[in-house]
């Protein structure tokens, strides 16, 4: 097992430094000169060509692509991601204020995936090709295929619009939270929703089930214990990889629901031309994908013996 | 798959049982032709403005009525058709030659080449899809030459591994030996053992990312950061529909259908594809 987990770790920091590299030399892609976008931003009229001199000299972006790469490394080393050129805050600190808007989000949706999902999942499989089953079965795909913003503004226009209950758009009390969190979540209950599904029917149809059932066991308690419980494996591995994804989905619905957290806050800095926000942020994200598959994969390993074994080969 | 008759025969077979692929493949047929044959059937010009016309609910002479300049509804979704349709086609077609490239190389190459590119995939794979492509497309400036940009280098990594897998399975099959036993060129192996059985998962992951590629394309268009107004595309006109969403939901209801049956289209497509070609497991981006 320790082995294993090194094995992982090492592989892991290979790949963090890779991502680090790539979100650094994203920013060779952009051709609009942020001196200019960000001076003009801030009044009405062009700057002038000694401003922008200025602008680029006193951030460091007339340095070569090398230089400044270093220079960005020693700095990551330090802990630190640059200064916003729009606001002059350092970069950890503007993400850091915002990251629990976007968590707060993430995490109510994965519940309530989790306890749509689940339950559902299960019921589906145990009365395969009962009218539920097919309402489930539709809703799993209708779920993936439901673009979210579109999903979110459907339910902006008819709980918010029409029936009033929730607040459209803003950050605050319980109810603000609802919509997002819906929107949010619903591609995430159709893959759970599917998974648990088609585990449990695989786990149903073994021979440990029969025993179960031939002691005369209450059904509930066969299929709540043994069947439930072998179904874990798979569904908490894909819990853990859609929380990841979760995070990816925040940068459009926060944007449907002017959520103010982290992917709002990414959409505002590619306008601003931001550049060590958009770098920031790249990196945090990719880090903390990266390290949500690490846990799963350890995890995983942990629940099921048999990984450990393949991977010590 | 292996090129015979019966086999062939026996896919469509199998795959006409599949109701929801055979709907899905019906859909897709029509799309196909609504985005081919756009300005025979649009019923007006998709950018006329008409300010004389705005916000018209859905009525006779404007079936899905008119947005905030006053132009048709139905005209819009039927030129967006091709709008989706030809840049997802091109992302795929840009993802499925470079993937398969790397994949190969990998796969058949091994040892050092295999190493590095296959570090290369897992890094682009330590970011979330969408957010890379949102950044790349940002960064870039927004056109839908930089979309396709940005969707397709993030796109491919998917199909290298899943080809890469492939040959490497493939590799030590039985048929593989005796084909250079009998003396095959290397050439030959390749594109005539080897290809043909790396055609399928390819196939079928190509289906169904096209259903998240179209999701992707109207998602940074909502955004702002993807097909420019005024060009027909779905995902723009949600964003333009927005602001009127109480006086005038119909902007919002059918671009958002037209995105959803697209994409479940592909899907069903996709999963009848899958169970008839027979691939197990897909390693999805």
């Amino acid at each position: 097992m320790a082995k294993f987990i090194a094995l992982r770790l090492a592989l892991t920091m290979v790949i963090m430094l890779g991502a680090a590299v790539l979100s650094f030399s994203l920013l060779t892609l952009a051709p609009g000169n942020p001196a200019e976008a960000i001076l003009s931003a801030e009044r009405a009229d062009d700057p002038r060509l000694e401003e922008m001199e200025i602008f680029m000299e006193q951030h460091g972006l007339n340095n070569s692509m090398l230089v400044r790469m270093s220079q960005w490394f020693r700095m990551l080393g330090r802990g630190d991601l640059g200064t916003s050129l729009k606001t002059g805050e350092p970069v950890a600190a503007e993400l850091w204020a915002r990251f629990p808007a976007t968590i707060e989000l993430a995490l109510v949706s994965m519940f309530l995936a989790v306890f749509i999902a689940l339950p559902l999942g299960i019921v589906s499989a145990v009365k395969q090709n009962s009218i539920l089953d097919h309402v489930v079965r539709f809703i799993a795909l209708g779920g993936v295929s439901m673009p979210n913003f579109w999903l979110g503004l459907l339910l902006i226009l008819f709980f918010g619009v029409f029936l009033g209950w929730f607040p459209t758009y803003g950050y605050g009390s319980t109810p603000h939270l609802i919509l997002p969190a819906l929107t949010l979540g619903t591609g995430m209950t159709a893959i759970l929703m599917r998974l648990q599904r088609a585990s449990m029917l695989e786990v149903l149809n073994e021979n440990y089930i029969r025993t179960a059932r031939a002691k005369g066991l209450n059904e509930w308690r066969v299929i709540g214990k043994h069947a439930f419980r072998n179904t874990l494996i798979p569904v908490v591995t894909i819990i853990g990889i859609q929380f990841a994804h979760l995070l990816s989905g925040v940068v459009i619905v926060e944007q449907v629901f002017a959520w103010p957290g982290i992917g709002h806050f990414l959409i505002d800095s590619i306008n601003a031309r931001d550049y060590p926000v958009i770098q920031g942020f790249v990196l945090i994200i990719a880090f903390f994908f990266v390290l949500t598959n690490l846990v799963v994969d350890v995890l995983y390993a942990f629940l099921d013996p048999r990984i450990r074994y393949e991977g010590n080969r | 798959m292996k090129g015979t008759g019966d086999t062939m025969i026996d896919i469509v077979l199998t795959f006409r049982r599949d109701r929801l692929a055979v709907f899905g493949t019906a859909i897709l047929c029509l799309l196909t032709l609504i985005a081919l044959l756009a300005p025979y059937i649009a019923p007006y010009d998709p950018v006329e403005l008409n300010l004389s016309q705005r916000l018209l609910s859905p009525n006779i002479e404007h079936l899905m009525g008119t947005d905030s300049v006053g132009r048709d509804i139905l005209s819009r979704i039927i030129y967006g058709t091709r709008t989706s349709l030809m840049i997802s086609v091109v992302v795929v077609i840009i993802e499925v030659v470079f993937g398969v490239l790397v994949g190969t190389a990998a796969g058949y190459l091994g040892r050092a080449a295999d190493e590095i590119l296959m570090r290369l995939v897992d890094i682009l794979l330590a970011f979330p899809g969408i957010i890379l492509t949102i950044v790349i497309v940002g960064l870039l400036g927004s056109s839908v030459m930089n979309l396709i940009i940005a969707l397709t280098a993030v796109g491919w990594v998917g199909y290298a591994r899943v080809v890469r897998g492939s040959i490497l399975s493939i590799k030590k099959e039985l048929f593989i030996e005796s084909a250079r036993a009998i003396g095959c060129s290397k050439l030959r192996i390749a594109t005539h053992h080897i290809l043909p059985n790396i055609i399928s998962p390819v196939i079928v992951l190509a289906t169904m990312n096209m259903g998240t590629i179209i999701i992707s394309i109207a998602g940074l268009s909502f955004l702002g950061l993807g097909v420019q107004a005024p060009t027909p595309e779905w995902g723009i006109m949600l964003n333009e529909g927005k602001p009127f969403m109480e006086s005038a939901p119909h902007l919002m209801i059918f671009p958002g259908l037209m995105i959803m049956v697209t994409v479940l289209a592909f899907n069903f497509l996709g999963d009848g594809l899958r169970d008839v070609l027979d691939i197990k497991t897909i390693i999805g981006s």
